[in-house]
């Protein structure tokens, strides 16, 4: 059994906060060069060079790379034998609530109802899952909302099949147009119900851009995806060229014999995502 | 176009606009044209929006005189102590669509934000003599450099969402809505470099 104090999480959640808004993963940075390399339209090409100079001068500078520093989901995969001195749930609030406020990142969280700003970026939509073993795995996915908005989710009939899947899959990002700041990563889930495909195509953005599916059938589906998005040339931020989307992740899960759930959760360039394991 | 390396040097060719628009500046601008702006400009997003509409419905005066003017829809982040503001990029547009008409019905001659607009907004801006211009979404670090002074203007407890007045030097953007009914995400669409 090992104890995780409630101190140790609010001070990891506070940690991932405020460096998920300023210090972009090495993947995205490495996803965002491969596309500038390959990109045909020059505009395309000087904007990318700009994002990865914005990248640059936010971790340079310590202000977040995008004002939208979003709405907080956070994973946690908890092993069995950890033993918790207190509410994980309210740590992991507290956390967010004081990586806002001392990261000086924006507060986008209101209510639904009276649009009233809640003034912490509080509550985070967490998702706990058990496994065995002693660790705390926490995955920190601040989301802003131009590309969260533009997400879709939809219960198609099975007859559909996976021609229809792809089809709304495509129809979605490419009506999202220069909404969600591409270039992509567009996170799907097939299968499963409504809600675990909407949690799957969420959970798909936590890999590292572009890897592929364990499964080969499906990492072929990923790339079909990833080449029919781009050959519409939308492109970077809708200005054209060939980089719509960086990578498109599936996740899949068995479904009832009469469904066929896909959710596609769309994410911008400003890809930003943490991890810590205590 | 020369390469985008610093905030001050973003392009060769890009027709350099003041803020507020002179006489009969907005109409040299063409949809596809990439620009930098200096000057004045107000911003405001949702609730600054939904309150300056509201303020219209009583029969009240704005908190600003918006004729001429160039509003920027962005939400900052906070200032760090030392800092003027933090990130400063644009949101998406498609959410002040419904409030648009009535602010270029007042002299709104220019409208910065990113994604497409409306059809009513289209024909609005042609109406009125407005365009559109897109700035470069996710590039808030980059943007925040042209923002020389802020100061708030309206609707401070809306936190981020209150109504600035930003004094920006050389701020890119692309034209995206001219006053002739061009659409440069339109073109984008139509020319398809890639399948070419």
């Amino acid at each position: 059994m090992k104890t995780l104090a409630n101190r140790a999480i609010i001070e990891a959640v506070r940690e991932l906060a405020i460096s998920a808004a300023r210090d972009l993963e090495p993947d995205i940075l490495d996803a965002l060069v491969a596309a500038r390399d390959r990109e045909t339209s020059p505009l395309a090409e000087n904007i990318l060079e700009m994002l990865l100079l914005n990248a640059d001068i936010a971790s340079r500078e310590m202000i977040p790379a995008c004002q939208d520093t979003g709405i907080c989901t956070i994973f946690v995969t908890l092993g069995q034998e950890v033993r918790l001195e207190g509410d994980l749930g309210e740590a992991i609030q507290e956390g967010v609530r004081q990586g806002y406020e001392e990261g000086y990142l924006r507060k986008s969280v209101c209510d639904p109802v009276t649009r009233q700003n809640t003034g912490t970026n509080v509550p985070a939509v967490v998702h706990v899952e058990l496994e065995p073993g002693d660790q705390c795995r926490i995955s920190f996915l601040p989301k802003g909302c131009g590309s969260e908005n533009m997400s879709g989710l939809k219960m198609l009939s099975p007859s559909a099949g996976i021609p229809g899947a792809l089809e709304y899959i495509v129809e979605t990002v490419i009506n999202a147009g220069s909404n969600p700041c591409p270039p992509l990563i567009i996170g799907v889930g097939i299968g499963g119900t409504f809600e675990k495909a909407a949690i799957m195509a969420k959970k798909s953005l936590l890999r590292p851009v572009g890897a592929p599916s364990a499964r080969d059938d499906v990492s072929r589906l990923e790339e079909e995806l990833l080449a029919r998005i781009n050959r519409q040339g939308r492109g970077v931020l809708g200005l054209g060229g060939c980089n719509t989307a960086l990578a498109v992740h599936v996740e899949t899960c068995p479904t009832h014999i009469a469904s066929l759930p896909v959710a596609v959760n769309i994410q911008c360039h400003s890809h930003r995502h943490k991890e810590v394991v205590l | 176009m020369s390469l985008l390396r610093t905030a001050t040097s973003f392009s060769g060719d890009c027709k350099k606009i003041d803020l507020p628009f002179g006489d009969g500046v907005v109409e040299e601008l063409r949809a596809g044209d990439l620009v930098q702006l200096s000057g004045t400009m107000y911003t405001g997003r949702d609730q600054t929006h939904r309150r300056l509409c509201a303020l219209l419905d009583e029969g009240c005066d704005l908190p600003v005189d918006l004729a001429g003017q160039l509003l920027y829809y962005v939400g900052p982040s906070p200032a760090r102590p030392g800092r003027i503001i933090g990130a400063a990029g644009p949101t998406t547009s498609y959410r002040m669509d419904v409030y648009t008409p009535r602010l270029l019905e007042l002299g709104l001659k220019a409208t910065l934000g990113k994604g497409s607009r409306s059809m009513p907004v289209r024909q609005s801006m042609q109406e009125h003599g407005a365009v559109y211009l897109a700035a470069f979404g996710g590039a808030g670090a980059f943007l925040s450099q042209c923002v020389k002074e802020v100061r708030i203007v309206a609707f401070e407890d809306a936190g981020p969402e209150a109504m600035f007045c930003f004094e920006v030097q050389d701020f890119p953007a692309v034209m995206i809505n001219d006053v002739f009914g061009g659409d440069f995400y339109e073109e984008i669409v139509a020319r398809n470099d890639v399948a070419r």
